[in-house]
């Protein structure tokens, strides 16, 4: 028996110096083979005693236990090691660049036009659109602004034929006459897009955007219209307040007509929109003028609802703090990419207007 | 409209200080554009002292000054006067100065290799003795500390300068802000005092309308003056008329102008000797000429309203006046005239011959026919007073009366408008303060519209002058009425929201560009749609409507490319115009990619963008928008910008009449005559216009899930076929075989040259056998690979490599 103790002993300590994975796995032959060593002790146990026996097995029980535990932990040491040191060889620089990520942005026109379609959205406004070009009706003479009129050169107008027929549309407001045209009321649209003057410097550009708005029911008042745009702004601007004033102005196709104004005041070279005593005009508006009401076979005596009309450009560079409105249109790389926005940066009233 | 507060207090009695005048004016919607002194001449010239005088290098006779301006550094002044010398205090002249003396405008300049930055000035430069031997010495100790302020005081006094609207002819005098401003309780407007002016004999030069079927004259008043002595005005009436921005010209000019900025009344003055025995208002007739007061000659066109005289024309009425009967400093009898003119016809012909004047301006908006006899009265007793002479009695011929405008006004529709509710009796104040005349009849006011007041037509302007006057401040903000008439946005609202952000998400920046192209790049991209020339371009290489989206997409990315940026991919989506009528337009996206991808790349090997690229942002920004990939069909027939052999169309399936997109590597030529540098040029183009909405709705479809769990078989086969067979028939061939069966169908390889005879290439598929209904055995399989095999021979002539 002791000579199996001292078996296991040299055999315990063989291991404990082993490293090499072939080397265990001949111990285990050895010791645990057809020949092996323990196995063959397993066998002299049939050619003893009972009591013998039971002591001797329980023994070597024992040892084979141990034996064979020292080896799978020393095989499982060995590996791990091993696989540690093949990982550690794997090893690359993570710090270095990954494959391009090629980022697109939406332009910052696009996406003020989708932050004011989804405010209204909100309060029940529908989209609608019209085409860049019109005819002089649609553009004036339905919006009570006939050819004598001096509103006219307030709008300085590209024209496509000689007979100042067809032209570009100098506002978005020819989509109101378009919709009530088309419908029968209570309209409740908003119309953004593209609108053209032939005026160019750095304050104007000869294309631009406005977006009209339009709501036409039994009882529409110039409250609604004052709550319809005091909602607005102070969701677009995304303040909880916001000073505004409404001015009187003069417009044909709306009577009465107003100017709106908001608050700022300049902090740290900056514009902050919605406090201070400074004023900043940034839409017109007013009641839809009866007469324009006839010209689209709504009748006014049944019938009033108000219109504005909104530079969606000027918005926009007020909200990002965009100096330049002609740098909207020069596609320059480097503005796009800093003005622009992630294309899934899609305003909305659950995930907020703007991140 | 520029007037001084001054100027209004000869209207209005008002407690009201400046700042109060101001803020009302914008309430009533007399908007302030700015209250400021008017800017002069004079004030750019300032105390200086001579810090250091020493001789010029290069000239004796002159020294070489540093000169103390104010604020920190002295600037270098070359000056010939002999008492330049050190601590003198005088007067300095920056560059830019307009020397009153000579009227010369100061730069910067070189005197004998010296700069100079501006001078210093003697008293006879300035106007203000004769003194010229010397620069000015301001030996009087207040000024020491005054270095670097003005040395003129401006005395002038803050000008108020108001937007008025078009509607507002009444304001275009300062008599009817006052009248706006006493309404709106800022004051009480004065009465105008009682005239005594004394009339002494007949204007005895004959006026007449004549009958014309246009005739733009319906009122003409007039008297003659004898024995004026025309002269300066009067340092008051200057001050007024340098109040407007304008110059001074004689007491006469400058009356009839002061009157005019004064009531809206305009008139005008003629050398009574100059006219031609009589005075007749007709229409001219075209290729009649004059030469007008601003000195140019104008050809006249038919029915143009003139007045005329036995020689010709004069003027043109209500617009500009002529040379010929203008009045001089030496005019003794002058004509004055005070008419009525209809805004249409001064505003067809100051159109036509683009003449923009004050009175005109003021004629198109419309001045109080009945206006005629104060401003004659007006101008005489300041003439009288100024000038002297004697003044006939006035002459007023008219061709047609005057009708008042009565509208019968329901005070309910205010409240009905402006949502809140005013007092009858406040409401009738303000209209009287206005001027209207008002009658009660039960409920309804019966309102008689002022004469000045042409813009007042209906109900609807009552209520507008109720509540401007009243305040816009009093109107409620109301809460949003949330009520939905329909949904926010239709399909093709939705598809535009979808692919705009589809394609940005491929890694294009979206860019926004005029709609208008320069025509010669558009030439390039318009195939066959006709060319839509703008009238009136802004300028000329923005000449034409863009008939597609790549002519200024590609000009910017030239730019973009020549600013040194390599690897450009940008994208528009808008309109593309096909005719000129309203609704001739497409919406499309235009895209443009260049470069290389993987450009100086640590692990990929770079390469050129290629038409494949384009494919797949074409074809997955498509299908993301809700298109079905397994529908799309492709074909090679594309627009003759893009290489004809590099470039797809896409079909939203295999019936579809118009490609709804196309793709692929732009013509070669367009690159070389646009001078593009780059390394690879792919584009592509979505036309929304052409996506049908698909019949089934998303929750229609979600429904329909359908998935085998048999076991899947993939089988690669190999086909030497005829170069120019497509790769999607050889696809659909296969598919054809069994539909059910087999799944999909890949490309894995194709290949061309060695080993494959000329003319034919090697495609290699990967087909997936599938069934939903039982694991298929080898038999099945061998059924099938069978079938694929000859459908595939017998269909395309390939033969299967062995």
């Amino acid at each position: 028996m002791s000579d199996i103790k001292k078996i296991k002993d040299d055999y315990i300590d063989k291991l404990n110096t082993e490293n090499n994975i072939d080397k265990v796995n001949n111990i285990k032959s050895e010791l645990f083979g057809k020949n092996g060593i323990i196995s063959n002790e397993f066998k002299k146990l049939g050619s003893i005693s009972v009591e013998e026996r039971k002591e001797l097995a329980s023994d070597l029980n024992n040892i084979k236990d141990e034996l064979q535990n020292k080896i799978l932990t020393k095989i499982q040491e060995i590996e791990t090691k091993e696989i540690n040191l093949k990982l550690e060889k794997e090893k690359i620089d993570v710090t270095l660049p990954e494959r391009d990520i090629e980022i697109g942005k939406i332009h910052p026109v696009s996406q003020v036009i989708d932050e004011i379609s989804s405010i209204f959205s909100e309060i029940g406004f529908s989209v609608e659109e019209g085409p860049d070009v019109e005819n002089e009706y649609n553009n004036f003479t339905a919006l009570n602004t006939p050819d004598n009129h001096p509103a006219r050169d307030m709008h300085d107008t590209f024209y496509l034929d000689n007979n100042k027929e067809l032209l570009l549309r100098t506002h978005t407001s020819p989509v109101q006459v378009r919709t009530m045209l088309k419908g029968k009321p209570p309209f409740k649209i908003i119309a953004p897009g593209r609108t053209y003057r032939s005026d160019s410097d750095q304050t104007h550009a000869p294309m631009f955007h406005q977006v009209e708005g339009l709501h036409i029911d039994k009882n529409i008042n110039m409250g609604h219209l004052k709550g319809c745009l005091n909602y607005f702004i102070k969701e677009f601007f995304e303040v909880d307040k916001i000073k505004m004033r409404f001015r009187p102005s003069h417009f044909p196709f709306t009577e009465p007509s107003a100017e709106v104004d908001i608050g700022y005041e300049i902090k740290n070279g900056k514009i902050v929109i919605g406090e201070g005593n400074k004023w900043l005009e940034i839409l017109g508006c007013g009641m839809v003028h009866p007469n324009v009401l006839k010209n689209v076979n709504v009748n006014p005596s049944k019938y009033q609802g108000y219109a504005f009309g909104i530079g969606i450009d000027r918005l926009g560079m007020l909200k990002y703090g965009i100096n330049d409105l002609r740098a909207f249109f020069e596609t320059d790389y480097r503005w796009l990419s800093h003005f622009g926005f992630d294309p899934l940066d899609v305003p909305s009233n659950y995930r907020g207007l703007s991140r | 409209m520029k007037f001084t507060i001054d100027w209004l207090k000869n209207h209005l009695d008002t407690k009201f200080n400046n700042n109060q005048i101001i803020d009302k004016l914008t309430d009533i919607g007399l908007e302030v554009e700015s209250f400021e002194s008017s800017t002069s001449e004079l004030d750019t010239f300032i105390v200086a002292k001579i810090i250091n005088a020493k001789t010029h290098p290069n000239a004796d006779r002159l020294k070489l000054c540093d000169v103390d301006i104010g604020g920190d550094k002295t600037i270098e002044v070359v000056c010939g006067a002999p008492n330049a010398k050190n601590g003198l205090l005088t007067v300095y002249a920056p560059p830019g100065s307009i020397i009153p003396k000579n009227q010369m405008k100061l730069s910067v300049s070189k005197i004998r290799g010296v700069t100079s930055y501006g001078m210093l000035c003697s008293e006879s430069e300035l106007l203000l003795s004769n003194e010229s031997d010397g620069i000015i010495d301001l030996k009087n100790n207040k000024y020491s500390n005054k270095i670097g302020e003005k040395y003129f005081k401006t005395t002038s006094e803050k000008v108020i300068d108001l937007s008025i609207t078009p509607n507002r002819p009444d304001c275009l005098g300062v008599r009817g802000i006052a009248r706006d401003l006493s309404a709106a309780g800022a004051g009480k407007l004065k009465i105008n005092k009682k005239s005594n002016l004394k009339y002494r004999g007949n204007q005895n030069i004959n006026v007449t309308i004549k009958k014309e079927k246009v005739q733009g004259c319906t009122i003409f008043g007039s008297c003659l003056i004898k024995g004026v002595t025309n002269k300066e005005s009067p340092k008051w009436l200057k001050d007024k008329i340098k109040s407007l921005g304008q110059k001074p010209i004689s007491a006469i000019v400058d009356i009839t102008n002061y009157v005019m900025f004064d009531l809206n009344r305009p008139l005008h003055a003629y050398d009574a000797d100059k006219i031609d025995n009589e005075i007749i208002v007709r229409s001219s007739s075209k290729g009649e000429s004059f030469e007008a007061l601003d000195n140019k000659k104008y050809i006249l066109d038919n029915d143009m309203c003139v007045i005329s005289d036995r020689s010709g024309v004069l003027g043109l009425g209500g617009i500009i006046g002529g040379t010929r009967s203008g009045t001089e400093y030496s005019t003794k009898n002058i004509l004055l005239e005070s008419a009525y003119f209809l805004p249409r016809s001064i505003r067809k012909t100051s159109k036509h011959l683009n003449i923009d004047t004050d009175a005109k301006f003021r004629f198109e908006r419309g001045v109080d026919p009945l206006s005629i006899e104060e401003g004659l009265i007006k101008a005489s007793e300041l003439i009288k007073q100024i000038c002297g002479g004697e003044i006939s009695n006035l002459d007023v011929k008219k061709i047609e009366n005057y009708k008042k405008t009565i509208i019968n006004f329901d005070p309910f529709l205010f409240e009905k408008t402006t949502g809140f509710n005013v007092e009858n009796k406040e409401l009738i104040k303000i209209l009287e303060k206005l001027g209207f005349n008002v009658s009660k009849n039960k409920k309804i006011l019966k309102l008689v519209v002022p004469s000045w007041r042409p813009d007042i037509t209906q109900s609807i302007d009552i209520v507008e002058e109720i509540v401007r006057i009243k305040g816009y401040e009093h109107i409620n903000t109301s809460e949003p009425v949330k009520t939905r008439l329909k949904p926010t946005l239709n399909y093709y609202q939705k598809l535009f929201h979808f692919l705009q952000r589809s394609v940005a998400s491929k890694g294009y920046l979206e860019t926004v560009t005029w709609s208008f192209t320069d025509s010669k790049i558009n030439q390039l991209f318009k195939e066959n749609d006709q060319e839509i020339p703008i009238v009136n371009p802004i300028s000329s290489d923005l000449n034409v409507l863009r008939n597609s989206i790549f002519p200024n997409l590609i000009f910017y990315l030239k730019k973009n490319l020549d600013r040194g940026f390599k690897d450009i991919s940008l994208f528009e989506i808008g309109p593309a115009f096909k005719g000129k009528n309203p609704g001739d337009q497409l919406t499309v996206i235009g895209a443009v990619k260049a470069g290389k991808v993987s450009r100086l790349s640590w692990n990929d090997k770079e390469r050129n963008v290629d038409t494949f690229d384009v494919k797949k942002d074409v074809i997955q920004s498509l299908c993301e928008a809700g298109i079905y990939k397994d529908d799309i069909v492709i074909d090679d027939k594309t627009p003759s910008y893009y290489h004809p052999g590099k470039s797809g169309g896409v079909y939203q399936n295999k019936n579809e009449k118009n490609a709804l997109a196309y793709f692929g590597e732009i013509h070669p030529n367009i690159i070389k005559k646009l001078d593009i540098k780059t390394e690879s040029l792919v584009i592509f183009e979505i036309c929304l216009d052409y996506i049908k909405e698909s019949k089934q709705k998303i929750k229609d479809l979600k429904s329909e899930y359908k998935f085998s769990d048999f076991q899947k078989s993939e089988r690669d086969f190999a086909f030497i076929i005829n170069k120019n067979f497509k790769s999607q028939e050889l696809v659909n061939i296969i598919k054809s075989v069994d539909n059910k069966l087999i799944k999909s169908v890949r490309v894995f390889d194709v290949f061309e040259g060695e080993n494959i005879p000329e003319g034919k290439k090697s495609i290699a598929v990967n087909v997936t056998i599938q069934s939903e209904e039982k694991t298929l055995n080898e038999n099945d399989l061998d059924n099938i690979n069978k079938l694929i095999i000859s459908s595939v021979e017998s269909k395309s002539g390939a033969k299967i490599r062995s």
